[in-house]
């Protein structure tokens, strides 16, 4: 094996009371690529932070092939040939992708022998990695993929040999990440070291040498990517077996819930985004809904939850009617058992700015139990969040901190808990696991399977076909806004494919 | 007097209201290019033109007057970048403050020094920039047409007047030629990239501040030195407001500043040369009415006719380094 490009030795880091990385010892070969695997707050990103010179560590030492390396800032990190490709990237909108490239990185204090320079070593650098980016191009008019491609060759003018990417392919569409990992492959191929922050498992199966896990601030393991398996790396990651798929038993459907007939949604624009949808949800079982995002899913939520107006069609709930002129009462339909775990949990189904306690019963304040007199009931409120936060196993434990600062795992759980806590007949979740990881994505399925297990009505959308199959006991497919195919659970991930992009398939349907 | 001669006389006045508006507008630019929003171009102004007549005065030079309003001048600029870059406060109240520092102190300092009622001594010739006569001003004078415009227009302004001018094209090349210029823009729009390309954020927006002081200095000691002869209480009445509304109008482009200050200026003259005088059809307009005419033309030019005006994505927002 070739020697070690980079070597990380007893790394600490705190910010105040919070331990990012404890003691880390990492070391990756030069021309390798190494994954780095943890989730949410496990200290990948501190780490490479640290690396990138964006923080200091507290303690410990960085060897750059086999040399120590004092990084005290990224202008250091640059000069040792390492470069960083961020999650947000950090390119100037409305500049050209040439500004963009030397920004930082002149030759001179005049900008026109420097753009001169960059030009043809721009011209160098996509004619030996195919890396083709139009140089006047403004970034704000380029698609994601091409941003984060000027991204690596503002790392590449730099002269950098390691090229650390974080969550890379988390904006990109599969289209996108193949085009990228054949671009990891080819730099690797050139000699370069590179690492790959992720919280994917299959990508770091797919183009990883070696993978290193991390865990709660601390690296758990690292292993050679041929000799493991995504379970393995799965349960690394949180400490225990995870159940990558739920296991579940029948369903016992029962009386229907929640019928939708003929339901038309338009947006602002006055764009028919959900056409002419019927569907029933019965009592203990889960209707998912699958389809690529932008199919209508987020409109037939909003509509059926009441926050949307319907142009035609009705929705009862036991029976009775929903109001869907807009102007429903969401405090009323919470009251008849409807409770809704929006898509968008940032700005609908939370308030990040409140502390964790207040979103906990936030939409059921008026509950009798949250109040003393014309007062909310601090105590019970507290006493009740404690309890949430226990069965939910939310992630720190204290009911009095800022729900901005909790991570997306725990973010969801805590509109989880408030919803399902109140033991509604007829459940609506929108994207459970956007955002979440393998810990809790396990966790929020297990929860839901139980809800349909206790015969509640669960209804599901998701984007990810993986959960819709694991989880629905029947899959309906929307596309263009219409339900073009109604499957069984065993249906095959092709099949439910093609129907999502539309394609009719007269055999499929008998 | 000819109607070519009125018109003469109006843009040249145009060309003096509108020197002020003009550095402070570019003042202005550099600030908010770089992400620092400057409410405090008017106090910074109003500082400089009691400290240049102040020290004029005393030390009977106009160089030490200059030298003395941009000391001032860069010191506050430097105070609220130290507000809003080191401690990352809210810009908006930072800027206010020093207006209200300088609108006070100002008038009780001049009070203490000179015991005028809060006005500073009228200064002498020697203790002003005076008027430059460009060469060859006398013998083109009597050419017609191209003579007036040099001679009365162009030429015969004060050494500060024409720095004023300068500044632009100079703005333009810093702005846009320069290495300094890109990091200054890229600063104003996501800091985060010109922190990750391992350039100081802080500093930069220092560098920045440190500009806006030179240039409201120079547009202080202006309006205290050139337009008229000693410092007056409140004397920029509300014109680091009206650059600052120029800056937005010129979409935080030098040249489009020049312009529109020079707007502002020619509807300022306007108002002057029209005070009094029947206009036809309409008659007899109140001075009010007129005095109020560029504020009005402010407004209706802000709300609708500029199109949409993109401020620097990350002005008015303190750099915090996210983990």
């Amino acid at each position: 094996m070739a020697e070690a490009a980079i070597e990380l030795i007893g790394i600490n880091k705190s910010f105040g009371a919070v331990r990012a990385n404890r003691d880390i010892n990492l070391e990756i070969a030069r021309g390798t690529i190494h994954g780095i695997v943890g989730e949410n707050g496990a200290g990948k990103s501190t780490l490479m932070s640290i690396l990138y010179g964006f923080y200091q560590a507290d303690s410990g030492e960085i060897r750059v092939n086999g040399k120590p390396a004092a990084i005290k800032s990224s202008n250091d990190a640059i000069a040792t040939g390492i470069g960083m490709v961020h999650q947000h990237f950090m390119l100037v909108d409305n500049f050209t992708v040439l500004e963009n490239i030397i920004l930082g990185a002149e030759s001179d204090a005049l900008l026109k022998s420097s753009i001169a320079k960059a030009r043809s070593e721009l011209e160098r650098l996509e004619r030996e990695y195919g890396l083709e980016v139009e140089p006047d191009a403004i970034i704000e008019e380029l698609p994601v993929g091409l941003q984060q491609r000027v991204e690596i060759l503002k790392a590449l003018y730099r002269g950098a040999e390691i090229l650390i990417l974080d969550e890379p392919t988390g904006v990109l569409t599969p289209a996108e990440a193949d085009h990228l990992f054949r671009i990891l492959r080819q730099l690797k191929d050139q000699g370069k070291t590179i690492v790959l922050i992720t919280h994917k498992l299959r990508e770091i199966m797919a183009i990883t040498d070696s993978v290193s896990v991390m865990r709660q601030g601390t690296m758990v393991a690292t292993r050679e990517t041929k000799q493991t398996t995504v379970e393995e790396l799965a349960e690394l990651m949180v400490g225990r077996r995870v159940l990558l798929r739920v296991e579940k038993g029948e369903a016992k459907a029962g009386e229907v819930k929640l019928s939708v007939k003929n339901l038309v949604v338009k947006d602002q624009r006055g764009v028919t985004m959900v056409d002419d949808v019927s569907f029933d949800v019965r009592a203990g079982e889960i209707v998912g809904i699958a389809g690529v995002a932008g199919n209508g899913q987020s409109e037939l939520l909003e509509a059926i939850s009441g926050i949307r107006k319907a142009v035609s069609g009705s929705v009862t709930l036991d029976g009775r009617p929903i109001d869907l002129t807009g102007a429903a009462d969401p405090g009323e339909l919470r009251q008849r058992g409807l409770a809704h775990v929006p898509e968008d949990r940032h700005h609908v189904g939370l308030v990040l700015a409140f502390e964790e306690n207040e979103n906990s019963i936030l939409g059921y304040h008026n509950d009798k139990r949250y109040l003393k007199g014309p007062l909310l009931d601090v105590d019970a409120i507290m006493a009740d969040a404690k309890d949430k936060i226990e069965k939910y196993d939310i992630r720190p434990a204290n009911p009095r901190l800022r729900t901005a600062n909790f991570s997306g795992g725990n973010q969801q759980k805590i509109v989880l808990a408030r919803e399902i806590e109140q033991d509604p007949g007829v459940l609506i979740v929108g994207q459970p696991t956007r955002g979440v990881d393998v810990g809790a994505i396990e966790f929020i399925h297990k929860r839901l399977i139980a809800m349909r297990d206790q015969g509640k009505a669960v209804l599901l959308v998701s984007v990810e076909l993986d959960e819709i199959r694991s989880l629905s006991d029947r899959i309906l497919v929307m596309f263009a806004g219409r339900v073009v195919g109604e499957r069984g659970p065993e249906a095959s991930e092709g099949e439910l494919g093609l129907l999502m992009a539309g394609v009719e398939q007269k055999e499929a349907a008998e | 007097m000819s109607f070519f001669d009125v018109i003469i006389q109006t843009l040249d006045s145009t060309i003096r209201l509108s020197v002020p508006l003009l550095l402070a507008c570019l003042a202005g630019l550099y600030s908010e290019r770089s992400g620092i929003f400057d409410i405090g171009l008017e106090g910074k102004m109003l500082a400089a033109a009691f400290a240049g007549a102040a020290a004029a005065s005393v030390f009977h030079s106009a160089w030490i007057g200059l030298g003395m309003a941009i000391l001032v001048s860069v010191s506050l600029a430097l105070v609220h970048g130290f507000a809003s870059i080191t401690h990352r406060g809210n810009q908006i109240v930072s800027g206010l403050a020093i207006n209200f520092v300088a609108a006070g102190s100002t008038i009780i300092l001049g009070q203490a020094w000179f015991q005028q009622g809060g006005r500073t001594p009228a200064l002498a010739p020697n203790e002003r920039f005076e008027a430059i006569k460009l060469p060859g001003a006398d013998a083109l004078r009597d050419v017609p047409i191209f003579g007036p415009i040099y001679s009365e227009l162009i030429s015969g302004h004060s050494l500060l007047v024409y720095v004023a001018f300068l500044a632009v094209p100079f703005t333009w090349w810093v702005l846009f030629r320069t290495r300094f210029g890109l990091r200054l823009r890229a600063v104003g729009e996501n800091p985060a990239a010109v922190d990750t390309a391992g350039i100081s954020v802080a500093w930069l927006r220092y560098r920045a501040v440190i500009c806006t002081g030179i240039l409201t200095a120079i547009a202080g000691a202006y309006l205290s030195m050139v337009q008229s002869g000693g410092f007056v209480k409140d004397m920029t009445a509300g014109k680091g407001y009206i650059a600052l509304a120029a800056l937005i109008f010129a979409k935080w482009r030098p040249v489009n500043a020049m312009f529109a200050c020079l707007l502002f200026g020619f509807l300022d003259a306007l108002a002057i040369r029209l005070q009094g005088a029947p206009l036809p059809i309409i008659g007899k307009v109140p001075v009010q009415l007129m005095q109020a005419l560029p504020y009005i033309l402010t407004v209706i030019l802000l709300a609708g006719f500029i199109g949409k005006a993109i401020p620097p994505r990350a002005g008015g927002v303190p750099y915090v380094k996210e983990r």
